[in-house]
């Protein structure tokens, strides 16, 4: 693998500081595109943990899913590359199964 | 309060330096970035500067590395408190890209290849305060750094410093930029810590 | 999800540059095989990093949990953690985290591994899981590794019985004497030989560096396994995350 392009992660990268936001396991969450309109697991989106923020962008088509900034005082979430989020209700279960 | 893990000093030098207000030394260089790193052949690069309806000028890569260009070495600040002291570049001055363009629109937005942008007022890209960088440490900027070509604005928290930076557009209004737009400081002085935007 | 303290109670050399850690996390709630812990760690100048592990031990009631730390030849965190932490010592971490990429002992479906590198990790965790389950469905393990000497988990892997588990090398690097095989990466032919036929619906859990598992979960996908039975854990470019 090369050094030279920067890899991805995924959405379990991000799982730790999302679950400070969500009630539910985001990783198991089905989210569809808002550009290209794909559907697949959160787990599946490609990560990017190092920069200024979480930048999790669309397996399919790269356009930005989520956006997650902690500056500070405050967290930021940005969703709107998501059309929807769909939880199974199971998922409201403690992670610990 | 966090429990002080015996022994642990991370990756970073203990030389004393004068640093900006929450900043650590490190003597690697971080690469951070939103997105894939991108790849851009040389005969398709192009730099342009648009007024927003116009383009006002445009640079392929024979032309751009015809113009005159400098070495510049400087200290890097990043938001996320690394600060790399003493780097060296070779870039061409906003000076010189800016020369006899006849504008009065203040403010400016860098695009890069992706979709990352920054936005930065015209007066903290003049006088010698900006480069468009195309080699760090003598060598070719590699596309983990920004290369073929970044922006470097060093007096900035350096998320201005747009990697893989295809052009800018002059603005009559500050508008924000990818990082600006969610919570980062619309300027981005180190000096002043300003990092996040007040509420 | 608040940090929490975990001593250092054991330690243990995989390889000569990976240690697993068992830690005893003060109100550890449990977890499910394939979850993962972030560790924090803090300078006296109160500098802090953070890293993903994933969960090498099986779910127990006992509060302890297990994680092999593979050190990175420029990490922060792993050089730390292998070689200056000793038993005793307090760390901070969070989770368990993930409720996708896990194993529950109540699937049914037969259950294909893929792991590459440090990705056997929670793979393991996996396999142990199974192994005290009674009746849960077969397992196959396919695990990338440069060359014999970076097995984890080695005397273990080669204890289980086929009946539970049927296990399968790559090598890429350096192969032992007498392999079969020349070294180089998993392909279309490894994958047809000695992982679940794709009609059989298994559900594939891949992990690893990034390229690796995108690389694999390809080739998986070209076998007919369909994407939703494609589970994938990524590391970063040297197996580290964050």
């Amino acid at each position: 693998m090369s050094s030279e392009a920067y890899p991805h992660l995924d959405g379990n990268a991000a799982a730790g500081e999302l679950n400070r936001i969500f009630a539910f396991d985001i990783t198991a969450t089905e989210g569809q595109c808002s550009n290209c309109g794909a559907r697949r697991r959160f787990a599946e989106a490609h990560v990017y943990m190092k920069c200024p923020g979480i930048v999790a962008r669309c397996a399919g088509c790269g356009h930005v899913l989520l956006r997650l900034v902690n500056a500070g005082g405050r967290l930021l979430l940005e969703l709107r590359g998501m059309t929807y989020l769909a939880l199974d209700k199971s998922q409201f279960q403690d992670s610990s199964g | 309060m966090a429990i002080i893990s015996r022994g642990f000093t991370g990756r970073r030098s203990a030389a004393e330096a004068k640093l900006p207000p929450g900043q650590y030394l490190t003597t690697d260089f971080p690469v951070l970035s939103a997105g894939p790193t991108q790849h851009i052949s040389l005969d398709r690069w192009e730099f342009t500067i648009d007024d927003g309806s116009n383009v006002l000028k445009r640079w392929d890569w024979k032309s751009f590395r015809e113009l005159p260009s400098e070495t510049i070495t400087t200290d890097l600040h990043c938001v996320t408190r690394w600060s790399k002291l003493g780097t060296s570049w070779e870039g061409v001055s906003l000076d010189v890209l800016l020369a006899d363009l006849k504008t009065d629109l203040p403010y400016a937005m860098f695009r890069s290849y992706g979709d990352y942008t920054t936005n930065l007022p015209v007066k903290d890209i003049i006088n010698k305060q900006a480069w468009i960088a195309f080699k760090y440490d003598g060598a070719d900027l590699a596309p983990e750094h920004g290369g073929p070509a970044r922006l470097l604005v060093p007096h900035l928290y350096l998320w201005k410093s747009a990697k893989w930076v295809k052009g800018l557009s002059l603005m009559p209004h500050d508008k924000p930029g990818f990082w600006e737009s969610l919570g980062y400081h619309i300027y981005g002085d180190p000096w002043r810590e300003q990092r996040y935007s007040e509420e | 999800m608040t940090w929490r303290t975990a001593t250092v109670v054991g330690l243990h050399d995989e390889t000569p540059t990976a240690r697993t850690l068992t830690l005893a996390v003060r109100d550890w709630p449990g977890h499910v095989a394939g979850q993962h812990v972030d560790v924090r760690l803090t300078a006296p100048d109160g500098y802090s990093a953070v890293r993903s592990y994933s969960i090498a031990s099986p779910p127990s009631a006992d509060g302890r949990i297990e994680i092999t730390v593979e050190q990175l030849p420029n990490g922060e965190v792993s050089p730390y953690l292998t070689e200056e932490v000793v038993a005793g010592d307090e760390l901070e971490l969070r989770g368990p985290i993930g409720g996708w990429f896990v194993w529950r002992s109540d699937q049914r479906e037969p259950i294909q591994l893929l792991a590459g590198g440090s990705g056997i990790v929670p793979l393991m965790g996996m396999i142990r899981s199974r192994l005290l389950a009674n009746d849960a469905a077969p397992f196959r393990l396919l695990y990338s590794v440069r060359e014999p000497e970076a097995i984890f988990y080695r005397e273990e892997l080669e204890a289980l019985s086929a009946k539970h588990v049927t296990v399968n090398y790559a090598y890429t690097r350096a192969v032992p004497k007498d392999w079969p095989r020349p070294p180089g990466r998993v392909d279309r032919d490894l994958i047809a030989s000695v992982t679940w036929p794709a009609n059989l619906n298994a559900t594939c859990y891949v992990c690893g560096p990034t390229g690796f598992v995108e690389t694999v979960a390809d080739l998986l996908s070209m076998a007919g396994n369909r994407r939703e039975k494609i589970r994938t854990e990524r590391f970063g470019p040297t197996g580290e995350r964050k």
